[in-house]
């Protein structure tokens, strides 16, 4: 008997870290991993409301966020090569010009 | 009761496999920690009775999106690239912004933990599980028809641009 | 303990102990069936017909000096064949190997041959095998070499590439059977059709099981698509700097996820346990036959296929496989869909 308010802790205290994470860290590729956390601490609490609910619908909704994460990282580490071509490093403050 | 127990084992494993992720320099360590994490988040997918969520985290998250990343890692071989002279403080001692996304950070967490703490309904409490992969494919494919159609185009669209952007210049496809 | 348990507990023992002597068997198998291909004895020192060859084997293995380069990361190089083999032990948990069975009325209640019993078995195995090419990737990063670095780059892009033709072609039996349990999808496939045509997927989805063999044999990192361990351009791939017990544990979860691959094979387009002439309790031995005719047919295609070349292998991947499991796919719905409505 786990009450639902402990799921969305867990989902919340995750969030915080990813939301940390993509402000403190200085590498995009962190960055990125980053915003898969918080991705996946939404995906936590739309399960546990779907169960408390006792209807699929949140599950299926994780299934959309999963599908936007996919989509999300393959042009994000796009991104993140073409960047790196250009200046050779990783820190997001190396990129301040518009133009190249 | 040996589901409590397991359950703050998951929670505790995902959430400090997260701290890891974002506590350190080394983007591969990061990227072994994030699956550590979603390997957690999926036991405890299974323990809110959506086996299918959770197979399916492993196989999109860990075994793909995860695997895209370690990819790109290996092919930067970027871990040196961090620990340059503009990364020499420790990430928590940083000024500006990242103070202030840390103390937002930490009052998101307090605010949230205030909110959502009481006595509240257990989670299996309201209604009967439903996890039959059956169900989820009947809504996915009726009431949700077109949000699905709408992620194909995202994904073609994603893959396009993905293409586009990693291509060098001057390359012909 | 109860009988019932101490069996169950002896079918999880007994299928452990099989896949470790399936590594074994399979060396020994494999360098028997190169010589015989290639005109000589292959191994025959060791034993009868060196039938004890993969014994001396292991224990030279076991006794080499364990080496980790200097550059190379502590954990990682350590962890890397630890989760190969783990995860290769760990995808045959779901996979059954024969009919449920009362050991000839020993039991009440019959007991299911296979370690366990999952509703979603078939997305469980896929899963937990996309988990081994961390193992490769890992220790093609963790080496600190070149040629292992290559090796790991390659196994990451080519494990994506053919996951994506392997689960589909999966799907389309998944919809045949309709249902995601191994168990369900093997009894789906009893009886036979016209009185001596079996019941079996692979005459239902010939094109689905060429793509699921193809896309198995680059899963397994085997030739012709052995591209993370090429010899002749990359020294050993991933393994370049491993040697005794670490470097034992990679050819040996190679093995063990080849007997998967063809368990899984089996169980969906094969028939599983099902076959003719023996009794439903002995089904287990046509299981094991038909494993070791698509054992057999990896290693043929091994020493007789030369390897790809790398970029030939990603656009066979994506333009071929691909496209062609997900029209098989389309074609599987439509049909199912016309049939049962």
């Amino acid at each position: 008997m786990i009450p639902l308010g402990h799921y969305l802790i867990v989902s919340a205290i995750l969030f915080a870290l990813g939301t940390a994470g993509v402000f403190m860290r200085r590498n995009l590729i962190t960055i990125l991993l980053s915003i898969e956390i918080m991705l996946n601490a939404v995906n936590l609490s739309f399960v546990a409301f779907g169960r408390a609910q006792g209807t699929v619908d949140g599950q299926i909704i994780t299934f959309f966020v999963m599908t936007v994460a996919a989509a999300e990282a393959a042009v994000g580490l796009a991104i993140i090569i073409t960047l790196y071509r250009h200046r050779e490093s990783l820190n997001p403050d190396a990129f301040t010009t518009l133009k190249w | 009761m040996p589901e409590t127990l397991v359950f703050y084992l998951l929670a505790a494993l995902a959430i400090g496999a997260s701290a890891m992720v974002i506590g350190q320099r080394n983007p591969m360590y990061s990227v072994m920690m994030l699956i550590a994490s979603f390997g957690a988040l999926a036991a405890l997918y299974i323990q809110l009775d959506a086996p299918f969520v959770a197979v399916a985290q492993i196989i999109i998250y860990a075994g793909a999106i995860m695997v895209l990343f370690l990819f790109v890692v290996m092919l930067l071989n970027a871990p040196q690239e961090d620990r340059a002279e503009w990364d020499r403080s420790h990430p928590l001692r940083q000024p500006g912004v990242t103070r202030f996304g840390t103390l937002m950070a930490l009052l998101l967490v307090i605010e949230l933990t205030w909110a959502l703490t009481g006595p509240g309904r257990a989670v299996e409490s309201g209604a009967a599980p439903v996890s039959s992969v059956r169900e989820v494919g009947r809504v996915l494919f009726t009431d949700y028809m077109f949000a699905f159609e709408a992620t194909s185009i995202l994904i073609l669209v994603a893959m396009l641009g993905a293409v586009l952007l990693a291509r060098r210049e001057g390359e012909q496809p | 303990m109860d009988l019932r348990t101490a069996i169950q507990l002896g079918i999880i023992g007994l299928t452990f102990f099989m896949l470790i002597n399936a590594s074994a068997l399979l060396v020994l198998a494999e360098r028997k069936i190169m010589g015989f291909m290639q005109q000589r004895y292959g191994p025959y020192r060791v034993g009868p017909h060196g039938m004890l060859q993969p014994l001396a084997d292991i224990i030279k293995l076991l006794m080499k000096e364990e080496l980790r380069p200097k550059g190379a990361d502590k954990w990682l190089f350590t962890l890397a064949p630890i989760i190969s083999v783990t995860a290769a032990f760990a995808a045959f948990a779901t996979v059954p190997w024969g009919a449920q069975t009362t050991f000839f009325g020993l039991l009440d209640e019959p007991v299911k041959l296979g370690v366990a019993d999952v509703n979603v078995g078939v997305l469980v195995v896929f899963a937990v095998t996309s988990m081994g090419v961390y193992g490769i990737v890992l220790a093609g990063w963790a080496s600190n070499s070149k040629y292992s670095l290559f090796g790991g780059l390659r196994a990451s892009a080519q494990m994506i590439s053919y996951e994506l033709a392997y689960a589909t072609a999966l799907a389309s039996v998944v919809m045949l059977a309709g249902s995601l349990s191994l168990r369900e999808v093997v009894d789906s496939q009893s009886g036979v059709w016209f009185g001596f045509i079996p019941r079996w997927y692979v005459f239902l989805q010939p094109i689905g099981f060429i793509i699921y063999t193809i896309a198995g044999v680059a899963e397994t990192n085997r030739a012709p698509f052995d591209f993370p361990e090429a010899e002749q351009e990359l020294v050993a791939g991933y393994n370049t700097e491993y040697s005794s017990v670490r470097f034992a544990l990679f050819p040996q979860a190679e093995y063990i996820n080849m007997a998967t691959m063809s368990a899984v094979a089996t169980d969906l387009y094969l028939g599983g346990w099902h076959g003719p002439w023996l009794p439903p309790e002995y089904g287990w031995i046509w299981f094991l036959a038909k494993v070791g005719v698509i054992l057999f047919v990896y290693i043929w295609v091994r020493w007789t296929v030369p390897r790809y070349r790398y970029d030939q292998l990603m656009s066979f991947g994506w333009k071929i496989l691909f496209p062609a499991a997900v029209i098989n796919l389309l074609v599987t719905a439509a049909l199912v869909l016309y049939f049962n409505a």
